[in-house]
């Protein structure tokens, strides 16, 4: 941008761009808003009026919302904890020289393309069934009682299966980063007199933070959002024990009718998610500084 | 406290011998340049030394003692790196007391020595900084702070000055030689500017194709060379070679001369020829003169003789100094 005279073309040539974008969000933002004041339920057409906060006040009162807000941060921790620590595990691997290496790698990121939906079925009917999946299978060749996955440990396992889906991605990001490192800082390091483990803390993770902090941005923003693994598995329960804010939403909305209660969940969730962002910026934020 | 032994020591990589076999002794508290082109191995034989290649065949002894098998870090040799490596996430006083830290010196101990290393190198302003806000030069002294901390045995330079501009280089250089003379440490420094090994050597070792070409103190080198390369290669400018007739008459393949061995005149000598470009560097000038019969030779003169492209000279050069090869490249003497 080097003259006053580009800066203002560069100006109106992405204002239309940055119009849409902004109609996009300001709508169905206003309309929610809108929606969540109102008696709004779909099995009494035309009784719609104006009732305040009481949308917001059943939604908070209800004590599936408590329940969805604690499984809601489980599921984001438990998916980020096990995607960083297995990424930079997978990613260490990865980056050693072996046969094979290329194939492997693709092979790694394959997870990352399989729709939500389907790997959920997949894991659903193929693996974590009691009677006919893999792992009974197994338990039953050992002598053991089948594990009902989605009955006894219902949020476990969907933490699971949306890790399985999200450890390719930290892997990759991780491993671009491992790769960048300065091979002459770890034989200096090593020179230095820093075992293997040494090497690892005081050299690599510093210079993995930047892309640990990408990935636990990136994907606190999707798994916030998580919908379709609880949908085709569990539908939230048994009871609410794998119901999260999304679904929790979706429930009040599409299951009850209740447009109105489902849109002040919603703002609840769009108030929830910047208190996340704002504390992951204060926490991990300057990470991103030059 | 520092001298090294190389006894038929091999660096082989898949089939390609990349060092074939070299014997050298180190002496305690001797500077020694490694010297070569590009490719020639001078780099992978540091690394042998410093342990972060394995060597392939032979041993390697510091202080007598066989250390082919162990751990850089407990050879007790500190390396400056080419790229310096310093750790960019760690201010420069945690970076210098970083091998400190790993051997586990107490904390006190710790920030004594860094201080003291920091002073030695003027570093002391800037000990609370990242790498990342220094310049090269102070880049390159945290480097050498941080292998001087350890206390080595021997000190390791991987072209170190490459990095840096031309102004800067000069005074790295010096820097570097009155550290050898106040630490009187071993030090092992490989470099690609024969003007760095002829400045800070105590004994420069030329490589080629990972053969030790010729060792010796500079003057030694510049004065006895034992083959052309070593003739070709020390020296600056570079040795001017003449073959056929001329060097027949002086009994042998070959004959080189040094530009400053040659005399030019504008009057009479014994080569004629004309002038194809002169440079002016105020203290020399440097002409390169077309002589019928021999070829293109490079002379050096004082900076008052002005002579310019297409005049005509005669050249003479010192018969004393005078270098002769045979057909195979050795020295005749």
């Amino acid at each position: 941008m080097a003259t006053k005279h580009s800066r203002a073309a560069a100006r109106l040539m992405i204002s239309p761009a940055v119009l849409l974008l902004l109609g996009w969000m300001i709508v169905p933002l206003a309309m929610t808003l809108y929606f969540s004041f109102q008696r709004y339920n779909l099995l009494m057409p035309g009784m719609e009026e104006w009732i305040g906060l009481a949308n917001y006040q059943y939604f908070l009162t209800d004590p599936a919302f408590f329940d969805a807000l604690i499984n809601t941060l489980l599921l984001v921790g438990g998916v980020l904890v096990i995607t960083i620590i297995g990424g930079i595990f997978l990613a260490l691997l990865l980056d050693q020289p072996f046969f094979g290496q290329g194939v492997v790698r693709i092979l790694v990121i394959a997870p990352f393309f399989v729709m939500p939906t389907v790997s959920s079925l997949v894991w659903k009917n193929m693996f974590l069934n009691p009677v006919n999946g893999l792992f009974a299978h197994a338990a039953k060749a050992l002598g053991l009682q089948p594990y009902d996955f989605f009955a006894q440990a219902p949020l476990a396992s969907i933490i699971g299966i949306v890790s399985w889906q999200w450890l390719p991605f930290a892997t990759l990001i991780l491993l671009t980063a491992l790769q960048s490192l300065d091979q002459e800082q770890l034989e200096a390091a090593e020179m230095d007199g820093a075992g293997p483990l040494s090497r690892f803390f005081y050299i690599m993770v510093p210079h993995l933070a930047r892309a640990i902090t990408v990935v636990i941005l990136i994907q606190t923003i999707f798994l916030l959002s998580v919908f379709a693994e609880i949908l085709v598995t569990t539908n939230g329960g048994p009871g609410t024990s794998s119901t999260n804010l999304t679904y929790l939403i979706y429930a009040q909305s599409l299951l009850q009718f209740d447009v109105g209660g489902g849109s002040a969940g919603g703002v609840v969730a769009i108030v929830l998610a910047n208190i996340v962002a704002i504390f992951l910026m204060r926490m991990i934020g300057k990470n991103l500084e030059a | 406290m520092g001298s090294i032994t190389l006894e038929k020591v091999q660096k082989i990589y898949g089939n390609v011998e990349v060092i074939p076999g070299i014997d050298l002794t180190i002496n305690d508290g001797e500077f020694v340049v490694f010297v070569g082109p590009s490719g020639c191995g001078k780099s992978t034989l540091l690394r042998l030394i410093a342990g972060l290649e394995d060597v392939s065949g032979g041993t390697l002894k510091i202080d007598g003692r066989d250390v082919t098998d162990i751990a850089p870090a407990k050879r007790g040799l500190a390396m400056v790196f080419q790229s310096y490596a310093l750790y960019p996430h760690m201010s420069v006083r945690k970076n210098i007391a970083f091998p400190l830290k790993m051997a586990g010196v107490d904390k006190a101990e710790q920030d004594r020595k860094v201080e003291a290393a920091a002073k030695v190198l003027n570093l002391t302003p800037y000990l609370d900084r990242r790498p990342g806000q220094l310049s090269g030069g102070q880049r390159q002294r945290v480097a050498i702070g941080r292998a001087i901390v350890r206390e080595p045995s021997a000190f390791l330079f991987d072209e170190p000055l490459s990095n840096l501009d031309a102004a800067l280089r000069v005074n790295m250089r010096l820097e570097i030689s009155e550290l050898h003379q106040s630490l009187k440490t071993t030090m092992i420094y490989v470099t690609h500017d024969q003007v760095e090994a002829m400045t800070m050597a105590d004994k420069i070792v030329v490589l080629q194709a990972g053969n030790v070409e010729q060792v010796g103190s500079p003057l030694e080198l510049y004065r006895t060379p034992r083959n052309r390369f070593v003739a070709g290669f020390i020296g600056s400018p570079k040795m001017n070679f003449v073959e056929g007739e001329e060097a027949a008459r002086h009994g042998a393949y070959a004959i080189g001369v040094r530009p400053e061995h040659l005399a030019l005149s504008k009057e009479s000598g014994q080569w004629k020829g004309t002038v194809g470009v002169s440079e002016h560097l105020g203290s020399d000038t440097f002409c390169y003169v077309h002589v019928d019969g021999i070829g293109t030779l490079n002379v050096r003169t004082s900076g008052e003789v002005s002579v310019h492209h297409g005049d005509t000279v005669y050249l003479t050069p010192s018969e004393a100094n005078i270098h002769r090869f045979d057909k195979d490249g050795m020295a005749l003497r």
